[in-house]
């Protein structure tokens, strides 16, 4: 196979790009030290181990120009709306704050804002934080999306407080008549003992995009705090992504998060956890469905660097037709963390022949006194699973179609937030069948595992 | 209601049934009993339409109408059931989930409403009780961790639920012990009636001193050699099924 010569005319104008955007004076540093990294990160090729099994040569077409505000704000609640969820609202579009669909948040001890409307306290918070839990060194658009650092949303959660609802961060893409390039950041800080319930969601219309979505999210979570965090992508089968999520763990904090992730031409995000102090706790579930010609990968890095913290990592993918996936998912002991507990699971279903995932769990231990275990399966659906159904009157596509909602139903029952997991089921229905012939079963929430009340 | 002539199918190239006729009329219960590898549990897959079993002769009607023809999910509708010698562990799917998938597409096809879903609930509970199953079993996936014994009576409290024209219980008798015997054959008795036919495929006697069936069919080697009533049962639980194959009788 010939070796596609690098893009460096992405690479110089998307530099162009973020050379001429106009930026707030405090971001200049993350800016220029993203810029430099950006500009010294050799464009990923199949050599490169973090991209060896996606292609960028689908940005070989993608210009820097700036998307335009074409979305009408009419239509946007019908992308976003999460039945019976109350929570804070932040929505941007194409990575533009758009205050009119957004909430105006007074709690006390809180701070959320989009940048470009932080007042001289928050942003203080903004550049404090920014780009320093962020790594670039795996991840070029990461390196980008710092030199692009102008518009975003702030959270802060002040030292023992408790934000008392969700907030919903909602990035909305419109399709664009020429390739676009949007960029989105959002900054998490919990100070100690702080807690809080973030839903970042990723929609966009269901037309094709020619829309570059570079996005980065950074989170410090303070000694004793907590945060519940989700990520929902379900943008259309033609968006790129290009996404970090990156977290720093202090004394005994938690992070705990779930991400749903449809598939895109490419959807790329890294998540990067790192246990910097003693008795920090990482929970992640994740699934991902791509199917049709979508690409998903799913890079994560467990970064254990203090003694007693835990990590349970459990990742489920179903790929159907021709779609293709990537898990990599690394638990890396550093010789201090001595008394480690870490366990990672990855479990794929592939729904036809066509369909691909490459899967890679990694350990790397430094540590003597840990225990960790780390495993990936790649299976079919069972016959006999599927014989059995139809045994009982249940046809073929519907006996598939609920064997596969099987091999994620764990997972989305776990899920602690009831209208989220109310909202995600026709969302899922609808990727495994427009028929809802089929889907009954997902559909009709009484007959769920759990959800059935009182015995 | 279940006619068979001349029966003949292979698994993988190799021939299992060579030549089976059997009759059952409405109402009747039919034993089929024989040795290892007769050919028992390759009767019911046959029937209920399972992959990978080849019918290379003969014709199966049911009710008149030709059932080889139809998929597995048909043959059920028409009210065709096959209790599993092992019941299949489906993690992630819910007893009762499945029971409402499968008793919709049921009633469906039968050109009735979908149960609601209270209705539905309140039946699953009572066929819950009458199995000795806790209701507990419903929210569970599908047979998921079940022993043995509750593997089995939860195959009945299926059919006690799709109320299907002909069972075939496969060796349901297999793996348990007396208590759970009796509750799958007082299931099996409940259900019997005017219009419900039972075929039982069985090694041992045991079973048939609870489910007392019409007639009892010895299967060797693919085919029916011996048929009688139920002390044929006894006869055989005394002599062995050597008995029949050397040709004694």
């Amino acid at each position: 196979m010939t070796e596609v010569a690098p893009k460096i005319d992405f690479c110089q104008d998307a530099l162009a790009f973020v050379k001429t955007q106009a930026h707030a004076a405090g971001f200049s540093e993350v800016r220029e030290s993203g810029y430099a990294a950006f500009a010294s990160l050799p464009f990923p090729t199949r050599k490169t181990e973090e991209w060896k099994y996606t292609s960028l040569n689908a940005l070989t077409l993608q210009d820097y120009n700036q998307a335009a505000q074409n979305f009408d704000l009419k239509n946007a609640s019908e992308l976003y709306t999460i039945e019976g969820l109350d929570a804070y609202r932040l929505v941007f579009v194409n990575g533009l704050f758009v205050a009119e669909l957004s909430d105006n948040i007074a709690q006390a001890g809180i701070e959320i804002t989009a940048f470009t409307e932080a007042n001289e306290q928050q942003r203080a918070v903004i550049t404090q934080y920014i780009g320093n839990i962020a790594e670039t060194r795996r991840n070029l658009f990461t390196a980008l999306n710092n030199a692009a650092v102008e518009e975003g949303v702030l959270l802060h959660v002040s030292k023992n407080t408790v934000l008392d609802k969700p907030l919903q961060i909602v990035n909305i893409s419109s399709a664009q008549a020429t390739t676009c390039s949007a960029f989105a950041r959002c900054l998490l800080v919990l100070d100690p003992l702080a807690q809080a319930t973030v839903i970042e969601q990723f929609v966009s219309t269901r037309e094709p995009q020619n829309l570059l979505l570079n996005q980065t999210t950074e989170i410090h979570i303070g000694d004793g705090a907590k945060l519940n965090h989700y990520r929902l992508h379900s943008e259309d089968e033609t968006s790129l992504h290009f996404g970090g999520v990156y977290v720093d763990l202090n004394r005994d904090s938690q992070f705990e998060s779930y991400q749903v992730a449809l598939g895109g031409k490419i959807k790329r995000f890294d998540v990067l956890v790192n246990h910097n102090q003693s008795g920090s706790h990482c929970e992640m579930k994740g699934v991902y469905l791509p199917k049709n010609d979508q690409h998903v990968d799913i890079h994560s890095y467990i970064e254990h660097i203090a003694a007693h913290c835990t990590t349970d990592e459990t990742y489920r993918g179903i790929m159907a037709d021709r779609a293709k996936a990537v898990f990599n998912g690394r638990i890396h002991i550093h010789p201090d963390a001595q008394k480690s507990l870490a366990n990672l699971s990855n479990k794929n279903l592939l729904l036809s022949n066509k369909a691909q995932i490459n899967t890679k769990p990694e350990l790397e231990i430094y540590a003597d006194d840990v225990r960790c275990a780390h495993g990936a399966t790649v299976a079919q659906l069972d016959d006999k699973a599927c014989f059995y159904l139809q045994s009982r009157g249940i046809s073929r596509p519907e006996a598939e179609i609920m064997l596969s909602f099987a091999f994620i139903n764990e997972l989305l029952e776990s899920i602690p937030l009831e209208p989220l997991r109310k909202t995600l089921r026709p969302l899922l229905a609808q990727q495994f069948s427009s028929n809802q012939n089929l889907t009954r079963h997902i559909l009709d929430e009484d007959s769920g595992v759990h959800s059935e009340g009182g015995a | 209601m279940l006619t068979i002539k001349n029966l003949q199918a292979k698994v993988e190239e190799k021939d299992i049934l060579k030549g089976l006729n059997l009759e059952v009329k409405p109402g009747e219960i039919h034993a089929i009993m024989g040795p290892n590898g007769a050919g028992k549990s390759t009767l019911g897959n046959v029937l209920s339409g399972r992959e990978g079993y080849s019918v290379t002769g003969g014709e199966v009607l049911f009710n008149g109408k030709d059932i080889l023809e139809l998929d597995a999910e048909e043959r059920a509708r028409e009210g065709l059931f096959l209790a599993f010698q092992y019941p299949v562990e489906i993690p992630g799917v819910s007893n009762l989930e499945f029971l409402k998938a499968s008793m919709d597409a049921i009633r469906q096809h039968r050109g009735e409403d979908a149960m609601d879903s209270m209705t539905f609930l309140k039946l699953a509970r009572e066929k819950c009780k009458a199995v000795n199953l806790d209701q507990n079993f419903l929210k569970r996936g599908v047979n998921e961790g079940f022993s043995g014994g509750e593997k089995k009576r939860n195959e009945i409290l299926q059919m006690m639920m799709l109320e299907p024209k002909l069972c075939i219980l496969d060796e349901t008798d297999s793996g348990l012990d007396i208590d759970a015997l009796q509750v799958v054959a007082e299931g099996v008795n409940s259900q019997r009636g005017p219009d419900r036919s039972f075929i039982i495929v069985t090694h041992y006697q045991r079973l048939l001193d609870y489910i007392v069936p019409d007639f009892v069919h010895v299967l060797a080697d693919g085919k029916i050699v011996k048929s009688g009533g139920k002390e044929l049962a006894l006869e055989l639980e005394e002599k062995g099924y050597s008995w029949i194959e050397n040709g004694e009788a």
